[in-house]
């Protein structure tokens, strides 16, 4: 199946709403791949770093919500500091995950973590992770 | 000197050894590390969004307590709290749409514009107490001890907070230099331990760990140094699972800077708290002589 | 002046201006008695009209719009004085095309007012004719300003040729082969090294330096300082004795610095360049020499046969006179230290320092080895873009050589290591030139050049290798190559000291500190002032036929300055 490309799909709510809570626009990324290169975490990832701001470009929102890319992202900012075309992408991470879960869908379920895990993880840890990863 | 200090939540539990050696150490110097009162937590990971300032709030109210002490610096000992209330002061600074704003919404307390600098224990042993002054007072030189100094990631990312050169960062190296140890440089020190995925990905950060402390281990240390309650835990709790899924592997222990700070100074090694290491480093701080037995 | 003439000029590439409102602005200032505006002025009926006009109207001033004052003001020029008026009084006011439609109309009153006031302040100018010297200065001795060189010679003119190194031949020279026809420059090159400094029409001075000038086109006067080379350049014979017996060893200049095992690269403390070197005369480092830091040696002196090495040398200063200069001060690539993420290793290279290791004529001749050991590497790594496209941390710009030197480094290593594998990253291709893309081809298809797309992340030592992270855009992997060799691509920048020369020349450069064309297409040879032409990567990144064909260009520029026998200068006169 083609993949319909339109200026209903690249101007969608979804690329604005992208936009507005990582408050830059996404153009000027040329997809060099220098993000999934350095990228720490993308040998776990589904689809890489630049393949998801492609996505955003082409605002292709389900695919990215197929994969695991967003909630394998560790903050690291790693892409952000080396891109060099200046695209903050760990914040369009972000972005992409608070679209998500100011739906008030977690990632990560609390009563799900075994206990003697949460008796063990140090503090930073455990808020970290619930306010990166859940609602 | 006396100088504000922020500890965070997990330096008053799980890192107790990092907050005992920093401030026993600091002391040793000559610089006492006056607690805030009433500090909260500071929300560990700043948040990215543009369009709320809710989770804003946290950081910047330990900004607010500092103010009210009258201090214009406060000191960061966890390499997580030096980045988020560092982040959220430039925010402060920089946007002053969203200060009006915060300081709006927290009408109880006095304004806050940004009065206060956000600083890393590391900044004030290089910018205020120097590298010569350290070594002078080093009663034992860690001679013989092959550490490789570890970063991470929020001492350095993003650029506007490093606390040195981002991608060739020497603090450390410096430090651990005046205190006499043999300082291993390796490709892995600026790389991210995985961090907060040890939540839901621990997999993964086994994963990140092992190409760090493997990639050290080939460069020769024999211990890693660090200043992240965060690194500390998955570098160090993680290497139970690595020696089972990596054969060879038999552990490296994994310090915090001012452990080994303390240690130098001549402190009585109780402050350093080894018992709530990971990985035990006595036997090898005793083999070094750095340690009676 | 009592009537002025106002004409606005208006074309489908200029927003459209309410030039009513225009009118109504202009028409009250002091002096204004005509105005009008016509569709393409530029063009002849346009420019009749005008001149018709300051004739019917007895106009005594004139303000004309024009979207390039800079093409246009010499045209303009020509009819305002074919109706009788002087070049003072006229004033051409800019009306850019890009700007939107909205804000067109105030800017063209205001540009129009702001031209009403120069032609106020504007005053009758004495015209002054000025002799041609008709001796040529040329900056730089590389290929652009060999070529600019030899071109003014042969057609009669003497030429001031100066050079900051003990050499010219500049950067070609210490090139391996060259793309796509990968003739050497020791073959290509030297005979024109050596035309020109045989040619009777050529004075070359090297390892010299502009220190001033000053004056105007057909007459500079320019200060050279001759840089102390301890050696009496006029009674040396050239012969090498003196570096056969040196005994102090230096990291050269010429191999890119290059330390390789063995010290096989390295040059002596008093040295010539390389074998082909014009002039063939060596110099003195001072900072490596015996007798400086030591205060004894001596070696060289004793063993001269002709007395020629004088430490008491000082440098010098020539003044000379010449009608017109042209700029060829070439390239340096950026340090690698510029790219963080990518650490400082022996066997982490640039370009140039590749071309050195590729080179037959090379200290290694021609057999690829790796610097930190000496062993022939079996995996290459090429990375493209490093520093160049970057605005956030190295420069914006293409480099527009590096596509293309790279693909001719991975074919000319698999030549000389058959069994070896050559990996390019790049981003895009751009191979625009001539046979350029037919050369990509046969890189992949004869010399299984694999080529990676995506850019490198970070270049680390890991024991024996090199280890490259990039990522594969296409196939969306990150990948890893572990390599005995890594190549950068770095960006190219206008050479060092280019920013101080220009100064000094009062020519405008970029904020990269290439030297501003005249204007970006029509006059791509000419500087911002008369009579200084520029050639070659001075002006921006260019490979070896395109500097040629600029240093060709700029010196028949020169010569059509040089036909005529005086110029004429406009300036102000003093009341």
């Amino acid at each position: 199946m083609r993949v319909e490309i339109s200026t209903k799909r690249i101007y969608s709510d979804f690329v604005k709403k992208v936009e507005e809570i990582n408050g830059q626009t996404l153009p000027p990324c040329y997809q060099c791949g220098k993000c999934s290169a350095g990228c720490p975490m993308s040998f776990a990832m589904e689809l890489l770093p630049n393949q998801i701001i492609r996505l955003v470009q082409l605002g292709l929102e389900e695919d990215i919500a197929k994969s695991n890319t967003i909630w394998i992202c560790a903050s690291c900012i790693t892409c952000s500091l080396r891109c060099p075309r200046g695209v903050d992408l760990a914040r369009v991470m972000e972005a992409l995950r608070l679209i998500t879960m100011r739906k008030n869908i977690d990632h990560v379920k609390i009563s799900e973590i075994p206990q003697e895990t949460i008796a063990e993880l140090p503090q930073l840890a455990m808020v970290g992770g619930f306010r990166k990863l859940t609602a | 000197m006396n100088l504000s200090y922020y500890p965070g939540c997990t330096l008053k539990t799980k890192a107790k050894n990092l907050e005992d050696s920093a401030v026993a150490s600091m002391a040793a110097l000559g610089v006492n590390l006056v607690e805030l009162p009433r500090w909260n937590c500071c929300g560990t990971v700043y948040s990215f969004a543009e369009d709320e300032e809710l989770h804003q709030l946290a950081p910047v109210r330990n900004l607010i307590r500092v103010k009210e002490v009258e201090s214009n610096k406060v000191v960061t000992i966890c390499s997580f709290c030096y980045n988020t209330l560092k982040r959220a002061n430039l925010l402060i600074t920089n946007d002053p749409e969203k200060r009006n704003t915060l300081n709006t919404f927290m009408e109880e307390e006095i304004d806050y514009n940004g009065e206060v600098e956000v600083v890393h224990l590391l900044e004030v042993l290089r910018d205020e107490v120097g590298w010569q002054s350290i070594s002078q007072k080093v009663q034992l030189p860690l001679k013989g001890l092959k550490v490789a100094p570890y970063y991470g990631c929020t001492l350095l990312r993003p650029q506007a907070v490093a606390i040195d050169n981002v991608e060739r960062p020497t603090i450390m190296h410096d430090l651990l230099q005046a205190l006499g140890a043999e300082v291993v440089d390796f490709p892995f020190a600026t790389e991210c331990c995985g961090s907060y995925q040890i939540l839901s990905n621990p997999d993964f950060v086994s994963h990140c760990v092992w190409d760090i402390l493997s990639s050290a281990l080939r460069w020769g240390a024999e211990a890693v140094a660090l200043s992240c309650p965060m690194c500390d835990f998955n570098l160090g709790q993680k290497q139970k699972e690595l020696r089972q899924t990596h054969s060879g592997f038999k552990g490296i222990p994994i310090l915090y800077f001012t452990q080994l700070l303390a240690l130098s100074l001549g402190l009585d090694p109780e402050v350093c708290r080894f018992e709530l290491n990971y990985v035990d480093p006595r036997p090898l701080l005793e083999s070094k002589g750095l340690l009676r037995q | 002046m009592e009537r002025i003439g106002v004409f606005l000029c208006h074309c489908k590439l200029i927003p459209p201006i309410d030039t009513g409102r225009v009118f109504e602005a202009i028409g009250n200032k002091p002096g204004v008695v005509y105005a009008a505006d016509y569709e393409e002025m530029c063009m002849a009926p346009g420019l009749e009209r005008v001149k018709e006009a300051i004739k019917d109207e007895k106009l005594d001033g004139v303000v004309l719009t024009s979207c390039s004052p800079a093409l246009y003001e010499e045209t303009f020029r020509h009819i305002v004085t074919s109706a009788g008026l002087e070049g003072y009084q006229m004033v051409v006011a800019e009306l850019k095309g890009q700007d939107g439609a909205k804000e067109a109309t105030q800017r063209a009153i205001e540009a129009i007012e702001s031209a009403l006031e120069r032609l106020r302040m504007s005053r009758p100018t004495v015209s002054s004719r000025v002799p041609i010297t008709k001796r040529a200065l040329v900056i730089g001795g590389g290929i652009a300003g060999i070529q600019a060189s030899l071109d003014i010679a042969d057609a009669g003119y003497e030429v001031i040729l100066v050079e900051k190194t003990p050499s010219i031949g500049g950067r070609m020279i210490q090139l391996s082969e060259t793309f796509p026809t990968l003739d050497c420059p020791q073959c290509i090159e030297t005979p024109k090294m050596t035309d020109t400094g045989q040619h009777p029409n050529i004075k070359i001075l090297a390892y010299s330096e502009v220190e001033g000038v000053s004056g105007n086109i057909g007459k500079f006067k320019v200060k050279i300082r001759r840089k102390a080379a301890y050696v009496d350049w006029d009674k040396c014979n050239g012969c090498g004795i003196c570096q056969e017996r040196c005994a102090t060893k230096a990291l050269a200049e010429f191999q890119q610095y290059l330390d390789l095992p063995g010290k096989i690269a390295h040059r002596k403390a008093i040295y010539i360049p390389f074998a082909q070197a014009v002039p063939m005369r060596p110099v003195i480092d001072r900072e490596h020499c015996r007798y400086f830091t030591k205060g004894k040696c001596g070696l060289c002196e004793m063993a001269c046969p002709v007395g020629a090495i004088d430490f008491s040398q000082q440098d010098s200063f020539v003044e000379i006179e010449v009608g017109a200069i042209i700029v060829a001060t070439g390239f340096d690539l950026m340090p690698k230290s510029e790219i963080a993420e990518f650490e400082e290793d022996p066997d982490i290279i640039d370009g140039l320092e590749f071309e050195r290791l590729l080179c037959p004529a090379g200290p290694t001749a021609g057999k690829v080895i790796r610097p930190s050991d000496g062993r022939e590497p079996k995996e290459v790594v090429f990375i493209s873009c490093c520093g160049s496209r970057d605005p956030e941390h190295g420069v914006p710009y293409c480099s527009r050589v590096c596509c293309m030197y790279l693909v001719k480094h991975a074919l000319l290593y698999k030549h000389a290591v058959p069994d070896g594998q050559a990996y390019i990253f790049y981003m895009d291709i751009r191979t625009t030139g001539k046979g350029y893309e037919e050369f990509i081809q046969r890189a992949v298809e004869e010399d299984k050049v694999l080529y990676l797309r995506g850019r490198v992340s970070k270049v680390f030592r890991d024991g024996d290798k090199i280890k490259v992270w990039g990522s594969d855009t296409l196939t969306g992997k990150r990948v890893e190559i572990a390599c005995d060799l890594a190549v950068l691509g770095m960006a190219m920048l206008p050479s060092e000291g280019s920013k101080e020369l220009a100064v000094k020349l009062s020519i405008a450069t970029d904020e990269y500190g290439f030297m501003t064309e005249l204007h970006p297409k029509l006059c791509p040879l000419e500087s911002t002032v008369p009579g200084i032409y520029l050639a070659g990567c001075c002006q921006g990144p260019k490979d070896i036929p395109d500097a040629v064909a600029q240093g060709g260009g700029a010196a028949s520029k020169l010569l059509s300055l040089f036909s005529q026998d005086e110029v004429i200068l406009e300036e102000a006169a003093v009341s």
